[in-house]
């Protein structure tokens, strides 16, 4: 068991919690990812972690309300436990002083960004921060990634706050006047793809990180395989991060909603359940 | 005496049409009576062939002629000397190609039916708990042992660590101790409270068993012994899935045996949506591989509504691996057998959903190195067959995360962790391996034995320091 020491309410549907589990704090790096279960009929969710602090052995996961795990969870509140709590998993993100580099977060990718920017900054890089989300309520830590960040670009799709339009019009429209040496982008799977073929032309090395289903985190199962450069990987072990320019984002995309239906059903289960509540015929 | 009985007493089943609709225990186990008649075939040999089959030498005839005497606390007793898992042995082990393969009497009939009688036992020690053999826990030595992975290799060895005295702490990966027993195989063929009962019988020895402890990711075997642990037990098994390289792979609906049988024995996908992890099974749903795990797969599927499931396996009939029991309980399943058959190509939908695979004919040539005959495609015999699911049972390779986070940790070409075969001792000091990890996927009594070797020498290893 494993406790939820702070809760911060980010948005209606992104929460924050620190939770206790030194094994994990101890060695958690940038990059690295944790798999949570709330409780005993549970699924093994994936989720990265946000921000870890080793004197006070806890870790941050941010999470997006999207499905029924992720509701489950963002209904617990602070003193409540988690069932499981593994960690840290995947590779970490390879940290060097490059130069000029470009840090980018869309909606929850922000979260994960975080940590990899400020190992960034403080290995000397001067960081570029381009955080987006599809509107105003969807965005967080804007101060944080400030912090990390000599200078931080915020966009939304609808134009609600910050510069109206995508993330990728910042990320060309920098490279265009900087000489950028690596560019990190974590997001939903359209943005990941889109920044890929944003950077593709311009030669501009990019990383993102992969977020497959995934079932167990330790490479013992190949749910989360995904092709880069033609190769199967497996992104638990392999990555999550990976080339962007080698990934294949159209298997990544059909294999993330293999279950689609699935996850449908379960959702509707619980509404009904929650007695009154439900929405399903309102759709 | 009576005259002897040539065959085995049967074992009562689950009807088989009534028993792919739930997920039940197939095999029942002998009433009281049964197991006393079985018991009187064995002759109770004065030179048992039976004990060399057997990879932890149980005193068969003993425990045998205990059961006639109707003292099954002796019986269990004599087992317990040599096999902490009786109950799982009884009812995994490949017997007919164990013990009761060496068995006299089946030269001319049925071997004794050693395992379901070692089965009768323990679950006689279950359901009459008080009587239950108590076992005792040494003189504690003030020495501490870290064992990494909790499959049969690992919590034998930490069983028998805890009772020399020692102080022992497993470290498993997943939420749940057991490795294989768990999440691998089925609670049809293996209840999951009867794994349990023998893991809470370990933790009543003073195991301390910390489950979400990856280690390699967590703590390294390294830092173990640089933290206060006078030696490290790795048994962290067989658990990289294989795949096939052919196209198509990727495709949804292309599991590999390690998915599929973790979402639904581990996760409990069986009962989705009442727990959340789902798992699909379209009417058409194809095994490739014929081994144990192949079995599994298949007779899951079935359970989980698929109209049809299929073994399609290389070679022939005689090649199958799989214990004799499986194959047969798979057949009246309805498990359909597709052999020297396999895919080379997997084809999907628009929404990359597999719904057909192509597959080649083979025939036998001669023996190859494991001494089967080989199978070699035949040209041109390509068709293509409607499949939704496809599961692919090929094998496991050793995981890497320990072996590659443990530097100066001799290894086979394969990955396999290279051991002194009597007692487990790697190219470390302190540091000692078992099990899949090191054989290769084997079978749960050969990594009982592994983790009874290894503990030993654990044992002499950490007196000899000071
Ligand atoms: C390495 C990694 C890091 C991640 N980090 C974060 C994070 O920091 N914050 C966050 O909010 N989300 C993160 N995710 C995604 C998160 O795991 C999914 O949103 C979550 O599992 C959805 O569960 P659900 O039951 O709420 O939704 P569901 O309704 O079950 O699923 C919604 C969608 O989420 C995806 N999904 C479902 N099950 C899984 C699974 N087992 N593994 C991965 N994806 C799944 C599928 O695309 C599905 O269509 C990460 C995923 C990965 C692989
Ligand atoms: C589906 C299936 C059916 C089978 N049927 C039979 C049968 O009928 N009869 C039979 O005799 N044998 C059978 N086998 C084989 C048998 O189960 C194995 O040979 C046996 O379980 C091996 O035991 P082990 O302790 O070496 O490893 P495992 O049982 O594989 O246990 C290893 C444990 O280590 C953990 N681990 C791995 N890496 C780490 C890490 N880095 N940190 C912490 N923990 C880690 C794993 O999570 C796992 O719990 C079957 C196997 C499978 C998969
Ligand atoms: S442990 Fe296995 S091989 Fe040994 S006697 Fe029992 S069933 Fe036979
Ligand atoms: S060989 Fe057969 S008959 Fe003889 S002791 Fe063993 S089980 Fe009994
Ligand atoms: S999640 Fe199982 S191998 Fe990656
Ligand atoms: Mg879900």
């Amino acid at each position: 068991m494993y406790k939820i020491v702070r809760k911060e309410v980010l948005s209606p549907v992104i929460k924050l919690f620190e939770i206790e589990a030194s094994h994990v704090s101890e060695n958690a790096k940038p990059g690295q990812f944790v798999v949570l279960r709330t409780d005993e009929k549970g699924e093994r969710i994936p989720l990265t972690i946000a921000d870890f602090n080793r004197e006070d052995g806890t870790v941050t996961i941010i999470i997006q309300e999207v499905g029924r795990s992720t509701k489950e969870l963002g209904k617990l509140e602070e003193g409540d436990y988690v069932v499981d709590f593994v960690g840290p998993l995947g590779k970490a993100t390879e940290i060097e002083k490059l130069g000029r580099v470009v840090c980018v977060g869309g909606g929850v990718g922000i979260a994960p960004v975080f940590p990899i920017a400020r190992a960034l900054k403080e290995a000397g890089n001067e960081v570029i921060s381009v955080i987006g989300a599809r509107t105003k309520e969807l965005l967080f830590w804007e101060e944080k990634m400030a912090d990390v960040s000599d200078q931080l670009y915020v966009c939304t799709d609808d134009g609600s706050y910050g510069h109206k339009g995508f993330v990728t019009d910042v990320i060309k429209q920098v490279a265009e006047d900087v000489e950028v040496e690596h560019v990190w982008a974590i997001g939903p799977m359209p943005m990941m793809k889109a920044v890929a073929a944003t950077t593709k032309p311009l030669e501009l090395k990019t990383t993102v990180s992969l977020n497959p289903i995934m079932l167990d985190g330790t490479g013992m199962c190949g749910a989360c395989r995904v092709s880069v450069g033609g190769e199967t990987k497996f992104a638990c072990v392999d990555g999550p991060e990976f080339d962007a320019h080698e990934v294949d984002f159209e298997l990544a995309a059909r294999r993330l909603a293999y279950y689609q239906d699935d996850e449908h059903r379960v959702e509707a289960a619980t509404n009904h359940s929650d007695g009154g509540a439900c929405k399903c015929h309102e759709k | 005496m009576s005259r002897k009985v040539k065959t085995k007493h049967e074992m009562p089943v689950q009807d088989s049409k009534e028993r792919i609709t739930n997920f039940d225990e197939v095999a029942l186990g002998y009433n009281e009576e049964k197991a006393l008649a079985e018991a009187n075939r064995c002759l109770e040999c004065k030179v048992p062939n039976c004990m060399k089959g057997c990879p932890v030498e149980i005193n068969i005839p003993k425990f045998i002629g205990a059961i006639k005497q109707k003292d099954y606390k002796e019986a269990i007793r004599e087992i317990k000397t040599k096999n902490s898992l009786p109950a799982v042995c009884g009812r995994v082990c490949p017997q007919e190609a164990q013990c009761e393969k060496y068995c006299v009497i089946g030269k001319k009939g049925d071997p004794v039916g050693i395992g379901r009688l070692e089965r009768f036992v323990a679950d006689w020690e279950f359901a009459n708990e008080n009587s239950s053999s108590s076992m005792e826990v040494g003189e504690p030595t003030g020495k501490k042992v870290a064992i990494v992975g909790s499959g049969p290799a690992g919590l034998t060895a930490a069983g028998d660590l805890a009772k020399m005295g020692h102080s022992v702490t497993i470290f498993e990966a997943l939420h749940v101790p057991g490795g294989v027993l768990m999440y691998g195989i089925p609670e049809f063929r293996l209840p999951k409270d009867i794994v349990q009962k023998e893991i809470d019988k370990i933790k009543e020895l003073g195991v301390d068993i910390k489950v979400n402890y990856v280690v390699g990711k967590a703590g390294s075997v390294k830092d173990f012994l640089e933290n206060g642990y006078d030696a490290v037990f790795v048994g962290t098994g067989a658990g990289l899935p294989y795949f096939m390289n052919i196209p198509g792979e990727n495709l949804n609906g292309v599991y590999s045996a390690n998915e599929f049988l973790t979402r639904t024995n581990l996760m409990k996908a069986y009962q989705f949506p009442d727990y959340l992890t789902p798992v699909k099974v379209g009417k058409r749903f194809a095994v490739i591989g014929a081994g144990n795990v192949a079995m599994d797969a298949a007779r899951c599927a079935l359970r989980l509504g698929a109209e049809e499931s299929y073994i399609v396996y290389r070679r022939s009939e005689e090649e199958i691996p799989a214990r004799a029991e499986e194959i047969e309980h798979a057949r009246e399943e309805g498990v359909k057998f597709l052999l020297l058959t396999s895919p080379v190509e997997f084809h999907g939908d628009e929404n990359y959903n597999l719904n057909s695979m192509t597959c080649i004919e083979y025939e036998l040539g001669e023996p190859d190195d494991s001494g089967r005959r080989r199978p070699i495609p035949i040209e041109g015999s390509e068709y293509k067959m409607d499949v939704e699911n496809v599961v692919l049972a090929l094998g496991q390779g050793p995981n890497p995360l320990v072996p590659s986070t443990t530097p100066g940790l001799d290894l086979t070409k394969k990955g396999n962790i290279l051991t002194n075969d009597e007692t487990g001792v790697t190219s470390i000091q302190g540091v000692f391996a078992g099990g899949d990890i090191v054989t290769g996927a084997a079978t749960v009594i050969e990594a009982m034995g592994a983790g009874k070797k290894a503990a030993r020498a654990i044992d002499e290893y950490i007196k000899s320091t000071n």
